[in-house]
């Protein structure tokens, strides 16, 4: 090799150095505390913002062109994939609603996190977290760019996924990860990172991901796949961030430390409980089933989580509060979460269906201790009267959490026969939890909670109608309003797998023979 | 204890008593977690207790097949999780029932699918 | 005594990096599972750059490692030679 000669530049650590703090200005002709006003009134106290550490050193230069390189990679598979008919290759269409509550309960999320992290990028004082924040902002939008594109291809083929922001703002279930985002975001800069970046980047991502990347490789979906590969690679810098912002603001006072506990007990528990979504599909959505939501829960949360916070206890920091509880519900919450989706799925625009045979085996292994007793009995029950033709489906609308707006369907800790009630009364009015830690989040912050759009609520309210629609007539009947102001087509998103369109043209597409099968 | 905020934050609750047709009550079937959750309807408060029992649970509980064998004589009442007795001839206000109340019943003997508790 | 990790897609771009980790790291352990191989390494884990040309015959920019890195474990160290993850603040 020719002896290089090299032209006299700045290291890494200088261009980096140069374009954030050589960048940076205190501000002179308006007070800084005028130009930054959301820095200093949650009550963390920051002395040196020099302290901080940057966690990767992207320049604008290198982030542009890795990030392209990796845009023109994906689009290239999901163009493949695409011309390929990948979606043939899955191993069945009950597949498909796994992605169908991603792009309904996920990918919004990208973008209102593009959103929070654009605000709080504007926000600290400290020139490194904000270009760390920005970054971040480029990359969520980017996350809502590429899942939107690649479940883009399913959507020429199955239903339930056509109609995706409209349901975000009004469909029941999506009022669970909306009002967990919102109130994230509504929050201040220092809150939202420890909510986003610390304990939803950091502490929970892998039971995010890990369940629906490997459950899309081991069920043919390479095309997700590769989007998950290649997210996550942005998400290996969001989580340095998260670590950073946390030990940062715990190394700068000791005042922080309480601010940080509780904003760690209370995202911990309401990102726990998001997660709910999550378990039940990977217990039950997943026709070639990777590993349980028990066994993930022991490996990422248990087992990381379990080292994570050993490593902080030396600020002072301990386990989140629900931490015991969390554990806990590892046994029963995806099984309470299908059996919602299943009594709820007149409402619901994807499928819902009884496992089959082997499905329930693979369940009672996993399971061996609570899913004979407390859940294939009804399960199996479910299937007996699908097959007599009175599938059921709960006509009633359920009583939600004030807090995480799931229907109440947890049970009490250590026994799971028994649905947890907690109740609290606040300026002469009652209002309900699914736990201790839901009633504890509002108990802080009443005043966020009292504004907790509950769609059941709602509903009752006559706030889930179109314009016009008049509840006096004859004949009037609400569910057909309210999923006509849904806008979800009726016998095409909703009801049960079994007699779909989306099982129908699946079926014909793949030559299978048409009566419905158990596989 | 106050939301931390800039500024007031103060805003009117969603869900006070007049922004409904009528108070909202939530009900649950202990035992009986074929139904996933508790549920809630707006009940008028002259609704005659007998009435919730005699018309309105029926089209909530009536597809679970111990729905038919409930003897109303022997079941077990609970409001907000305490032991409770309603008089069937009086009507929810009257039986102390205001807006987001939430009552529970227990049926002895009656346990679910296959005594599974569902 | 932790591991940090480090993991890449599968493909032609990242076999050059591996092998530099490996070859720098000796008691670095890879792992292959569909699509993806995973690094895990004790207490720490160095990339570098002047390996890695040696193994591709090219200038190299280390933080090309982007475009096939799909995740890690550990606090970044890193300048234009060397890209290290270890559990040290």
């Amino acid at each position: 090799m020719d002896t290089r000669v090299s032209k006299k530049k700045l290291g890494l650590k200088d261009r980096y150095t140069a374009m954030t703090r050589g960048l940076h200005w205190d501000t002179t002709y308006q007070p800084m505390d005028k130009v930054f006003p959301y820095d200093t009134y949650e009550g963390i106290k920051i002395h040196d913002w020099d302290k901080w550490e940057d966690p990767f050193r992207l320049t604008m230069e290198a982030y542009w062109k890795y990030q392209g390189e990796k845009e023109k990679k994906l689009y290239a598979v999901i163009d493949a994939f695409a011309q390929n008919n990948g979606q043939l290759g899955i191993s069945d269409a009950r597949y498909v609603n796994a992605l169908k509550l991603f792009i309904q309960g996920v990918t919004p999320l990208e973008y209102y996190a593009h959103r929070g992290f654009a605000h709080v990028g504007r926000q600290f004082t400290g020139a490194g977290a904000r270009v760390a924040a920005q970054m971040q902002s480029v990359d969520e939008l980017r996350h809502y760019q590429t899942e939107t594109h690649a479940i883009s291809h399913y959507n020429k083929y199955f239903n339930g996924m056509h109609h995706t922001s409209h349901w975000f703002d009004r469909v029941w279930y999506l009022s669970v990860p909306k009002s967990f985002f919102e109130d994230a975001y509504s929050s201040g800069p220092f809150e939202f990172l420890t909510a986003v970046s610390f304990s939803f980047e950091y502490v929970l991502t892998n039971l995010l991901f890990v369940p629906f990347m490997s459950g899309a490789a081991h069920n043919g979906d390479m095309s997700t796949v590769t989007f998950g590969f290649s997210a996550q690679s942005d998400e290996s810098r969001h989580m340095t961030l998260g670590i950073e912002c946390i030990k940062f603001m715990l190394e700068q006072d000791p005042d922080n430390l309480p601010i940080i506990q509780r904003w760690m007990d209370k995202w911990f528990w309401r990102g726990y409980r998001l997660l709910t979504l999550v378990a039940m599909m990977q217990d039950y959505m997943l026709p070639k089933r990777v590993m349980s939501w028990k066994e993930a829960w022991e490996m990422y949360a248990e087992g990381s989580g379990g080292a994570l916070f050993k490593d902080l206890a030396r600020y002072g920091i301990r386990e989140p509060k629900g931490w015991k509880d969390a554990c806990e519900g590892k046994d029963h919450i995806s099984h309470q979460a299908w059996n919602t989706f299943y009594n709820y799925n007149a409402a619901a625009p994807f499928h819902t269906w009884v496992p089959d045979d082997e499905e329930l085996a693979w369940l009672t292994e996993k399971y061996p201790e609570t899913f004979d007793s407390l859940y294939r009995p009804r399960l199996q029950y479910l299937r007996e009267q699908q097959a007599i033709g009175k599938r059921f489906y709960n006509n009633t609308l359920p009583m939600l959490c004030t807090t995480c707006q799931i229907p109440m369907c947890f049970t009490e800790p250590g026994d799971a026969t028994k649905i947890a009630y907690r109740e609290t009364e606040h300026l002469g009015d009652k209002y309900h939890f699914c736990s201790d830690h839901c009633k504890d989040i509002f108990a802080h912050e009443p005043e966020k909670y009292v504004q907790s759009w509950l769609p059941v609520h709602q509903i009752y309210q006559g706030n889930c109608f179109k314009p016009g629609t008049d509840p006096s007539q004859a004949g009037f009947d609400p569910l057909a309003a309210v999923m006509d102001y849904y806008e979800v087509k009726v016998g095409e998103d909703n009801f049960d797998f079994e007699g779909s369109q989306d099982q129908k043209n699946f079926n014909e597409w793949r030559g299978d023979d048409g009566l419905g099968e158990d596989e | 204890m106050s939301t931390v905020a800039l500024g007031n934050y103060e805003f009117a609750p969603k869900d006070v008593r007049q922004n409904f047709p009528a108070p909202l009550l939530y009900i649950g079937w202990e035992d009986h977690l074929l139904f996933c959750a508790p549920v809630c309807l707006p009940l008028p408060g002259e609704t005659p207790f007998g009435a919730l029992t005699g018309e309105v649970l029926p089209g909530v509980y009536g597809a679970h097949p111990d729905f038919a064998r409930i003897d109303w004589s022997q079941v077990l009442w609970f409001k907000s999780g305490q032991p409770w007795q309603p008089d069937s001839t009086k009507s929810l206000q009257e039986n102390g029932i205001g807006h987001k109340d939430v009552i529970r019943f227990r049926t002895p003997g009656l346990t679910g699918i296959g005594g599974s508790l569902s | 005594m932790s591991n940090v990790f480090i993991a890449f897609q599968s493909n032609e771009d990242s076999r050059p990096i591996i092998e530099a980790i490996l070859a720098d790291n000796p008691h670095a352990v890879s792992v292959h599972s569909p699509g993806l191989i995973k690094i895990d390494a004790p207490d720490e884990l160095c990339i570098k750059r002047a390996t890695i040309e040696e193994i591709i015959g090219r200038r190299y920019d280390l933080q090309e490692i982007h475009v096939s890195l799909v995740t890690l474990s550990g606090y970044i160290d890193e300048d234009d030679d060397q890209f290290t993850l270890s559990w040290k603040h």
